[in-house]
């Protein structure tokens, strides 16, 4: 009898270990490489939880399993393009070739939204995607070292056209959250409004009457190439758009704000 | 200890057979909007319904936030006049529907009052917010996207989407400016072949 109970409490704490791990970011401010209007934009940031790590090829079949209509071959075609889950072996199994700690791929803008809220989580907006990815292993904003973004800039070119690599080769930065900048692109919830291209101010334009505040974006901080090539490659999606370099990961609202 | 655990599990037993939503009834058009997962929404007069609900009739779907100073009154104005010509032009009306994108600020008094500020109403008017699912989802199958600023303001564009009566979107405007020729003839011949 004994056993039994301690089997369940193994099996129930197995269930336990293997939920999302979040780790508490604490509120800050901090000045976005991104410039709004053509500003420099002072950003002030709630405290929140990030997910430690990308969600995975296995935690992604989890969801598929528990939601049938994100199945590949379900999902209407206004909410995940013809590519979505294409190189899993099968709706249900990622097959021999995917490894299950990967970063799942291949997920439209959609998909990932819903498979967060299904953890009662969201996607990170880009001001927290930007926040956490700042830091590094020592420092929480490390945006100013040029080898570490002569590093992640290498990494980003030798890895394009490849499916991502293995979560966890590298240190977790500071506040315990790993690869952010080098693994893949993460869809941000508010990626389609980043308007790279955008230029409203151009005089005796009506563009300007279909966008309304700081449309016009570009980069304050020309040094971070990495990132510019992040935001370029994230705004030419569309959300139904799914490919092999974008994943995602989640986040939480701590004291039940919004 | 073993209570506490069969009650752990069968909570933990009732969490798995409740996540599975189901599955939108097989006679939605693949491509239609209301494929989106369900959302729940209440307008200005404070009447709860399912977006999904809306299918089987022509609709102009778009959304705005309350304390938008510039393009949502513009679009909001741009509707209206819409509406007149459709009706001038059609002899039938097209109801439309704005939801918020920022129901945290927007809650029903304040689509009341965005509402009184433009004499529009409801039905043929509606301004609304979600209650319950991603009103996320729905920006994305319009094309509309928007980001908070950290002045606390939006940056979004502004994009009103003609639905036919299963939720398909046959043509879409920026709002701005007089109505285009071709905008007012795509709602005329959806709500002649109604």
């Amino acid at each position: 009898m004994i056993s039994r109970q301690f089997a369940l409490f193994l099996l129930l704490f197995s269930f336990a270990a293997k939920a999302a791990d979040y780790v508490a970011i604490p509120a800050g401010r901090f000045e976005s490489a991104l410039a709004v209007a053509g500003h420099a934009a002072h950003v002030r940031l709630a405290a929140f939880s990030m997910r430690s790590e990308p969600v995975t090829n296995a935690e992604f079949r989890v969801f598929v399993r528990q939601h049938a209509e994100w199945r590949r071959g379900r999902v209407p075609p206004l909410l995940a393009d013809a590519n979505y889950l294409s190189q899993w072996q099968g709706p249900l199994q990622p097959g021999a070739s995917i490894l299950p700690d990967q970063p799942v791929v291949e997920v439209s803008w959609f998909a990932a939204r819903a498979y967060c809220h299904s953890e009662q989580a969201r996607l990170p907006n880009w001001y927290e995607w930007e926040y956490v990815s700042a830091a590094d292993a020592t420092r929480a904003d490390a945006r100013r070292d040029p080898l570490r973004n002569q590093g992640t800039l290498s990494a980003i070119q030798g890895a394009s056209g490849n499916l991502p690599g293995v979560i966890g080769r590298r240190p977790a930065n500071v506040y315990g959250v790993r690869d952010l900048n080098r693994l893949l692109w993460e869809w941000t919830g508010d990626y389609a409004a980043m308007f790279p291209n955008a230029d409203a101010r151009v005089p005796g334009s009506v563009v300007n009457l279909a966008l309304c505040g700081g449309s016009a974006l570009a980069f304050a901080d020309k040094n971070q190439y990495a990132l510019m090539m992040r935001v370029a490659a994230l705004a030419s999606l569309r959300p139904a758009d799914t490919t092999s370099r974008v994943g995602f990961r989640c986040v939480r609202d701590l004291q039940g704000d919004r | 200890m073993l209570r506490q655990l069969t009650l752990m599990f069968a909570l933990a037993l009732m969490s798995m057979a409740s996540i599975s939503a189901p599955l939108p009834s097989a006679d939605v058009a693949a491509d239609s909007v209301y494929t989106i997962p369900p959302l729940t929404l209440r307008d200005q007069r404070g009447q709860s319904f399912d977006l999904a609900s809306l299918r089987g009739e022509p609709r102009l779907v778009g959304m705005f936030y309350g304390s938008c100073q510039m393009a949502c009154p513009l679009e909001i104005e741009y509707l209206k006049h819409l509406q007149h010509a459709v009706a001038a032009s059609a002899g039938k009306s097209i109801p439309v529907l704005l939801v918020s994108f920022d129901p945290a600020r927007d809650d029903v008094a304040l689509l009341k009052k965005v509402a009184k500020q433009h004499h529009v109403s409801a039905p043929a008017f509606r301004l609304a917010r979600a209650e319950h699912g991603d009103e996320g989802m729905l920006a994305g199958v319009l094309g509309i996207a928007y980001r908070q600023l950290p002045g606390g303001g939006f940056s979004h564009n502004v994009r009103v989407s003609l639905l036919d009566a299963q939720g398909r979107i046959v043509a879409a405007t920026d709002a701005s400016g007089k109505p285009a020729p071709a905008f007012l003839r795509a709602i005329g011949l959806v709500l002649k072949n109604h």
